[in-house]
């Protein structure tokens, strides 16, 4: 928690990733809390596979939907590079989740820029919390890489000391019927991960 | 019961709580959401029109008929809505008239970042800045109030940060829906000027009439902190200000125009230092200095962009002398960023198997000079394909062709405009007419990919279906512009490359106007993909000629091209460019 009692937690990603659903699920969790809550989201040109970020903050009583470059409590980036582009955001002390994925960007597809190597050393050196882990393979094993999203969101409830009935309650309001189960053992995969 | 809403779902539900019944939109980010949300109420009638111009005159109909209206777009639209908008203002309403502007400090998703309060000033309407959900869904209602009590429209102001945050809100019933009788009276709704004349007489006084309501009106408020640090404020940066200044003195205007003269000038008189913070404009200030204040605002405030709790701490700690009622927290910096490595940036890309693609690579073969529009399809401006020369606003692609073509007569069969299916019909239509009026003979080349994709994907007059999904006619574009006097009309398929080379390559030499409409779905729509290509590395030459398409599928290697069979759709349009056959459809013997 930051000084003024809010906690700052930043989604990163790339447009189609599923950032959205994993903030609607984070937002409910706190709103079972009985915290207030502000979310910030970014909609149209930046979803063509841009980089795309969400601000979710929670605490007794919230004004702003943003966060301060340096405020952020944890960073949940769904992909390597954009944790990279993101890091000033966390405060000193914070802790960031890494899905360890590489999408490459165009300039980098067209071989006119290069991804960077060793992300994940590099913001470890920088970021001691910090929290790497497969989550495409998890969602894999579970039969649908697009639930990566809910994997990350096992890690990310569990470093947070959410219990895990009311998790599973906000899975159950924030996701369709049909994939539920999918999700549920998804979340499972993250909460269960070896961090 | 308390509900997380994003603004735009609270505006919709505020309308739907205050008994609106007929609403009007066309999409643009980021207003798109609040009619998607308003149709699924019951008692609201809700549509999308062919533009923000239409949206507005459907809504003036709805609201001199005695409904209570909403009608929302963006805020480029209200430039294209700003002709009935400027006079509606003279008639009044008889039912609330509430339109709604979504800013876009910081052009997220825009081609410009212009201060919509100018047009509630300019037009002579009151203008309401909600700066949470909650206030988004009240200040429905209170704009209806207002707009009934002095027979008026009411601008809704929100900005991105307003319109895609969620907050709590209390929900509450449904009231107030009583659409009321329709009376004629033609003094006040027909502007010739005889009645024009009187009719602004009506709105001056109704402006001096407002100033006095603004002065008591419960959404502007006086939040009394310390004394030495005064702050005016509205909309998002009320929140900012409150997170970075929690002590300080702070009025609060909910309406910002008119001002509450009386009102400002009593905080003023209390506080020792004075300032306005707002986004872009100093639309509050310069009111503030005409009633002879001295506020400090935009001499260390930016027009430009967004406004941030940082900057405000900076700022404020730039001049203040009560520098203890800023918490610096904000300012203590976090993990340092990566210097030592060139981060690559991740600008939007088209989709995989996105029909625009293919098109976009002709146009870059071919070199054309290409006037280009608002969509999806201005992503063909970037690199790799770089096949765009302008992107002024919806529509223009047209009419700027056709005044290229004018002051370069020896341009002739090198100039084209591109413009979606939905930008067409929104205001491409008047474009196409005058070139065929005034003789031009550019192409002009209709990207039809049956929806308005680039907001997320919303019918239109071409889709067949209306805002709540029943089915409807369908315009048929090809007849449409033979109508509009267009005789040489071609269609092509953007998958097709050799063909559709051919067909711009013909049309655009031809010596009188032309069309091609391009067609295929947009990738999003489609649910069953076609099978993923495979590379064959050995094959593969490295020409690297399927790259010049910027597919993101497509990855470039040392040796070979490699393809990203999760994200590919089969198009095809990389195994054409290939000239080893390396690339294959999945399952196809390779070899």
């Amino acid at each position: 928690m930051a000084s003024s009692g809010v906690t700052n937690i930043l989604i990163v990603g790339v447009g189609g990733q599923g950032t959205i659903l994993a903030s609607r699920i984070l937002s409910s969790l706190a709103q079972q809390e009985g915290h207030d809550v502000k979310v910030s989201e970014i909609h149209g040109m930046a979803q063509r596979g841009g980089s795309v970020v969400t601000q979710v903050r929670m605490g007794k009583k919230v004004f702003s939907p943003l966060i301060a470059e340096g405020q952020a409590d944890i960073i949940l980036s769904f992909e390597r590079l954009e944790a990279l582009r993101w890091m000033q955001y966390l405060k000193n002390g914070g802790t960031m989740i890494i899905n360890d994925q590489a999408i490459e960007p165009v300039p980098v597809l067209l071989g006119l820029q290069e991804y960077p190597g060793n992300i994940i050393d590099r913001i470890r050196s920088r970021i001691p919390d910090t929290i790497a882990i497969d989550a495409l393979a998890l969602a894999r094993k579970c039969g649908n890489d697009k639930a990566s999203n809910v994997v990350l969101m096992g890690v990310l409830a569990r470093k947070m000391g959410f219990a895990k009935e009311k998790c599973i309650r906000s899975l159950e309001e924030k996701v369709p019927v049909k994939f539920l189960e999918l999700n549920k053992q998804a979340f499972e995969e993250g909460w269960n991960a070896e961090i | 019961m308390k509900e997380l809403l994003t603004g735009n779902e609270a505006i919709a539900r505020g309308a739907y709580e205050s008994g609106v019944t007929v609403a009007a939109a066309y999409p643009g980010t980021p207003s798109t959401e609040i009619l998607e949300n308003l149709v699924r109420y019951p008692g609201v009638y809700a549509q999308w029109s062919p533009n923000e111009k239409v949206a507005l005159e459907v809504g003036a109909g709805a609201a001199i008929g005695g409904a209570r209206t909403l009608v929302t777009m963006k805020h480029v639209g209200v430039n294209v809505a700003a002709d009935p908008l400027f006079t509606l203002a003279y008639t009044g309403i008889n039912g609330g008239f509430v339109l709604v502007s979504a800013d876009d400090p910081g052009m997220h998703s825009s081609q410009n970042e212009q201060d919509n309060r100018a047009y509630a000033k300019f037009a002579k309407v009151p203008v309401l800045e909600p700066s949470s959900s909650q206030e988004c869904k009240d200040m429905v209602g209170l704009a209806l109030e207002i707009s009934e009590q002095f027979d008026t429209p009411v601008m809704l102001r929100t900005t991105t940060r307003i319109a895609h945050s969620q907050g709590f809100v209390e929900l509450g019933e449904r009231t107030g829906e009583h659409t009321k009788a329709y009376v004629k009276n033609a003094q006040k709704y027909v502007m010739i000027p005889a009645h024009a004349r009187g009719r602004h007489v009506v709105v001056e006084e109704r402006r001096k009439k407002l100033q006095a309501y603004v002065e008591t009106c419960p959404v502007n408020r006086v939040e009394w902190g310390d004394r030495g640090i005064g702050v005016i404020t509205s909309g998002v940066v009320y929140d900012y200000v409150k997170e970075v200044a929690p002590g300080v003195s702070i009025l609060k205007l909910g309406i910002t125009f008119p001002l509450p003269e009386q009102l400002i000038r009593e905080f003023a008189a209390e506080v020792k230092e004075l300032y306005v913070i707002e986004e872009l404009e100093p639309f509050m200030e310069e009111q503030i200095r005409v009633m002879g204040l001295e506020p400090v605002g935009k001499k260390i405030f930016p027009r430009i962009g967004e406004v941030s709790q940082k900057m405000i701490a900076e700022k404020l700690l730039s001049v203040t002398q009560f520098k203890d009622l800023i918490d610096k927290s904000v300012l203590v910096p976090g993990v340092e960023a990566e210097k030592d490595v060139q981060i690559p940036v991740r600008p939007p890309v088209m989709c995989p198997g996105c029909p625009h693609r293919g098109l976009f690579y002709i146009l870059n073969q071919l070199k054309m000079t290409v006037m280009g529009d608002i969509g999806c399809y201005t992503l063909g401006s970037l690199p790799p394909l770089e096949a765009m020369d302008t992107c002024i606003c919806m529509g223009a692609s047209i009419g700027s062709a056709l005044g290229m073509e004018k002051a370069h007569p020896e341009m002739h069969g090198r100039v084209v405009s591109v413009i979606g299916d939905s930008t067409f019909l929104h205001s491409g239509i008047t474009g196409l007419l005058d070139i065929a009026y005034n003789k031009g003979a550019t192409t002009t080349i209709i990207l039809d990919n049956s929806t308005t994709a680039m907001t997320g994907h919303q019918d239109h007059p071409a889709t067949g279906r209306t805002l709540s999904k029943e089915p409807t006619g369908k315009v048929d574009l090809a007849a449409l512009v033979r109508a509009l006097g267009i005789k040489r009309v071609a269609a092509a398929d953007p998958f097709d490359l050799d063909q559709l080379k051919k067909i711009v390559e013909e049309e655009a030499a031809a010596n009188e106007p032309s069309v091609i409409i391009v067609k295929r779905p947009c990738a999003l729509l489609i649910k069953q993909a076609n099978l993923p290509y495979t590379i064959e590395p050995e094959t593969c030459i490295n020409c690297k000629k399927c790259m010049k398409l910027g597919c993101p599928a497509l990855s470039a290697g040392a040796d070979s091209v490699a393809v990203n069979s999760a994200l590919c759709t089969g198009c095809a349009l990389c195994a054409q460019l290939c000239p080893s056959g390396a690339l294959k459809k999945e399952g196809e013997v390779i070899g």
